[in-house]
C-alpha cells in the first residue's frame, strides 16, 4: 500500500464522468505531476485528494486511514492555489499562521515556523504587509510559504506558475524543486506544461479524458511513451508522427512491421536532412525557425508527410529548398490504428 | 465626451439647483413649521420672519408620549435589522458559495415577493397576529419587517459574497477552518462592507415602515410613523404640532443617515459599481 493511495476515484458533473476510475499510488517523500491539456480533468483530480469537490465512488487512503469522506479541513494536506488564494485581509504573517493558529499551536512555536518558513522563502522584509502590497511573484511564495510552516502530510499545487511572466516562471519552477529536495515532502503538482512536468516530478501522471495516459519517470515517458497520445504532448516540438502508408519507404529503412492504418513516431532529433538526391526520402523545406542554439527545420514529403528535423548547428536551407531526409532506424516508434505503441525499433530503449 | 462649454454648464447647474430646491423646499417648510404657533403655521402668505417657539415639540411628547414611540421604532428596526443578517447571512452564503442550478431562481423568487402589495397580504397577517396575540406588539413588528426586508437584505449580502473568490474560502478549508471559523475569519472580514451596507439600509427601510405598524399596532407598539398619522385627526390638522412630530420622528434617521452615506449609497448601488 502506498503513502497515498487511490482506489477506482470516480467523479461526475451530472451526465459527464470527469474521472473515470483511477487507481494510483503515490510513495512517501514523491514528487508527483498531473499532467494534460485542459479539461483532462487533473484540476478536478487534485481538487478529490484535497477534499475540495466529493469523490462519487472509489477511495482515497492516506497513510493508511480511509480519508475518503474527510472534510478538507481534517485531512492534513496543504494546497497552493493557482490564483494563490491568500487573505487579503491580513498581513503575510498571519496569512502563513493561520492554519497554526487554527489549531491553536503555541504562538512561540508560531512565530519560529513563520520566521523560518520566510527565511527559506526570503519573505523575511515583508512579513507586515498585506498581500496587496507585494507583487506575483512574492504572492506566490507566501501561498508556498502558507503551506510550508503547516509541514502537512502531502502538498498539493494547483498550476501554480500560470500567473508568473515567464521568467520568473522559470526561477520559481527551480526554487520548487530545491525546496522539494529540502523538505523531501510527499508533492502532487498540476500542470498542463510539459517542461513543468519533466522538469521537476520525480513520476508523471498523464491524463487525458478523466483518465490515466501513462505513469513514469520523465524519461520513460519520453523514451517509450505508452501511445501516440502520450509520444505527442511530451516534447517540444512535439514527436513527428506519419501514417506509415504516406511514407511506404519507412518499413524497409527502419526495417519493421507496422501494422496496417499504423502510425510511426520519430522525435525531432531522429530525423536528420541531407543533401537532396541523398538520404531515404525525398523532401522539401516548408519553414527554418532558428533559435540559436537549435535550428528546428519543416520539411514535407512529395506525398504531404510532414516532419520536423531538430539541428544542433545553425542552417543555411531555406524555404523551397530540396533536400534528403535520413531516418535514425533505431529510434522509431509504431503505433497501431487505435494509437497504441506497437512496437519499437529495439536501441533506443535504454 | 468634449468639455462642457460654459452655457451648458450654467443651465445645468441651474437645473441642479432647482431640483435640489423642489426636493428640499417640503422638509424646510416643515422645519419651519414645527417652530411656529398653529396660528402663524395657517397663515397667508406664509411667514418666513417670526419668533419660534418650542411648544410644539413639548405638546407633542406630552400628548403622545413621543418617547414611547421613539424606543418602539429603535427596537423594532435595530431588532429587525439583527434578525435579519441573522437570516439572511448564512441564506447568502449558501447561495454565493454552494450554487445549484436553482439559485437563480430561488433568488428571483425571493425578490418577486417584493412586488406584490404588503395590503395583498394584510389580512392574513393581521389574523395571525390577533390569534397568536401579538396584535400591538413589538415583536409582531419586528418579525414583520424582518420578513418584508429580508429578500433584498438576501440579495445585497449575495452580491457581496460574489466578489470574494471562492478559493479564499477552500483555502481557509484546507488550513484546517470549519465552516464557523470560515465565517468568522474570512467572511465576516472581507464582507464587513456587504454587511454594513445591508444592516444601515434594513434600519433606514425598518425605520421609515409606515403600512405594518398603522395596521398592526396603535397605542402600544406603535412606531414613529404611527405618532405622525395620529395628528392627522378627524378634529382638524394640526399644522405646527403635526411638523414638530414630523420632525421628531426623521431626526434621528436623517442624522443616522448623514453620518453613513457613504455605506448607504455603496449598499443602494450594490452589484453596479464595487
Amino acid at each position: 500500500m502506498s503513502f497515498l493511495q487511490l482506489m477506482g476515484v470516480e467523479k461526475h458533473f451530472g451526465a459527464m464522468r470527469a474521472i473515470k476510475g483511477l487507481d494510483l499510488g503515490i510513495e512517501r517523500g514523491e514528487f508527483v505531476v498531473f499532467v494534460g491539456p485542459s479539461g483532462c480533468g487533473k484540476s478536478t483530480l487534485l481538487r478529490l485528494i484535497a477534499g475540495l469537490e466529493g469523490i462519487d465512488r472509489g477511495s482515497l487512503l492516506l497513510d493508511g486511514r480511509d480519508i475518503t469522506r474527510l472534510p478538507s479541513s481534517k485531512r492534513d494536506l496543504a494546497m497552493v492555489f493557482q490564483s494563490y488564494a491568500l487573505y487579503p485581509h491580513m498581513s503575510v504573517a498571519d496569512n502563513m499562521s493561520f492554519a497554526l493558529r487554527l489549531a491553536n499551536v503555541d504562538k512561540a512555536i508560531i512565530r519560529d515556523k513563520v520566521r523560518r518558513a520566510a527565511e527559506i522563502l526570503n519573505l523575511g522584509p515583508y512579513l507586515d504587509r498585506t498581500p496587496r502590497e507585494l507583487s506575483g511573484g512574492q504572492r506566490q511564495r507566501v501561498a508556498i510559504g502558507r503551506a510550508i510552516v503547516r509541514s502537512p502530510k502531502v502538498f498539493l499545487f494547483d498550476e501554480p506558475l500560470s500567473n508568473l511572466d515567464a521568467a520568473l516562471r522559470g526561477q520559481t519552477r527551480v526554487e520548487i524543486a530545491k525546496l522539494h529536495r529540502e523538505l523531501g515532502a510527499t508533492t502532487i503538482y498540476v500542470t498542463h506544461d510539459q517542461v513543468e512536468a519533466m522538469t521537476l516530478a520525480d513520476r508523471v501522471v498523464v491524463l487525458r479524458d478523466g483518465a490515466i495516459e501513462q505513469v513514469g519517470t520523465p524519461l520513460e515517458l519520453y523514451d517509450r511513451p505508452a501511445n501516440r497520445f502520450v509520444a505527442q504532448f511530451i516534447g517540444t516540438p512535439q514527436m513527428n508522427v506519419v501514417e506509415a502508408a504516406a511514407v511506404p519507404q519507412l518499413e524497409s529503412v527502419l526495417g519493421i512491421k507496422v501494422p496496417a492504418g499504423g502510425f510511426v513516431g520519430l522525435r525531432p532529433e531522429s530525423v536528420a536532412l541531407t543533401a537532396a538526391g541523398a538520404g531515404q526520402v525525398q523532401a522539401q523545406v516548408e519553414l527554418v525557425e532558428s533559435l540559436g542554439a537549435e535550428t528546428l527545420v519543416h520539411v514535407s514529403t512529395d506525398r504531404g508527410a510532414q516532419f520536423v528535423a531538430r539541428q544542433n548547428q545553425r542552417s543555411e536551407l531555406h524555404a523551397g529548398d530540396a533536400v534528403g531526409i535520413a531516418f535514425d532506424p533505431a529510434a522509431a516508434h509504431l503505433f497501431d490504428a487505435s494509437g497504441r505503441v506497437a512496437g519499437r525499433s529495439s536501441a533506443h530503449v535504454h | 465626451m468634449n468639455p462642457p462649454t460654459v452655457l451648458p454648464l450654467i443651465a445645468r447647474t441651474a437645473a441642479a439647483w432647482t431640483a435640489t430646491l423642489l426636493l428640499v423646499f417640503p422638509l424646510l417648510w416643515l422645519f419651519l413649521t414645527a417652530f411656529k404657533t398653529e396660528l402663524q403655521a395657517i397663515h397667508v402668505p406664509p411667514l418666513l420672519i417670526f419668533t419660534p417657539t418650542l411648544d410644539n415639540f413639548a405638546e407633542v411628547q406630552v400628548r403622545s408620549d413621543y418617547l414611547l414611540f421613539a424606543k418602539n421604532s429603535i427596537i423594532t428596526s435595530v431588532g429587525s435589522t439583527l434578525l435579519g443578517l441573522l437570516i439572511a447571512a448564512p441564506a447568502a452564503y449558501s447561495m454565493a458559495f454552494f450554487r445549484t442550478r436553482k439559485t437563480r431562481d430561488l433568488l428571483m423568487w425571493m425578490l418577486s415577493t417584493k412586488m406584490m402589495p404588503a395590503v395583498g397580504a394584510l389580512v392574513p397577517i393581521y389574523v395571525i397576529a390577533q390569534t397568536s396575540g401579538l396584535l400591538d406588539t413589538v415583536t409582531a413588528l419586528t418579525i414583520v419587517f424582518t420578513m418584508s426586508n429580508l429578500p433584498i437584505m438576501v440579495w445585497m449580502l449575495y452580491s457581496y459574497f460574489k466578489d470574494i473568490p471562492p478559493e479564499i474560502l477552500e483555502a481557509a478549508r484546507m488550513d484546517g477552518a470549519s465552516v464557523w471559523s470560515e465565517f468568522r475569519h474570512v467572511i465576516l472580514p472581507l464582507g464587513m462592507g456587504g454587511f454594513a451596507s445591508t444592516g444601515l439600509l434594513c434600519l433606514v427601510l425598518s425605520w421609515n415602515e409606515a403600512f405594518w405598524s398603522l395596521n398592526l399596532s396603535s397605542a402600544k407598539a406603535g412606531t414613529l410613523a404611527a405618532l405622525i398619522a395620529s395628528y392627522s385627526s378627524p378634529e382638524g390638522l394640526f399644522w405646527a404640532k403635526l411638523s414638530a412630530a414630523s420632525l421628531m420622528a426623521i431626526a434621528p434617521i436623517v442624522v443616522f443617515g448623514w453620518f453613513s452615506q457613504k455605506q448607504l449609497v455603496q449598499g443602494l448601488t450594490f452589484g453596479a459599481v464595487k
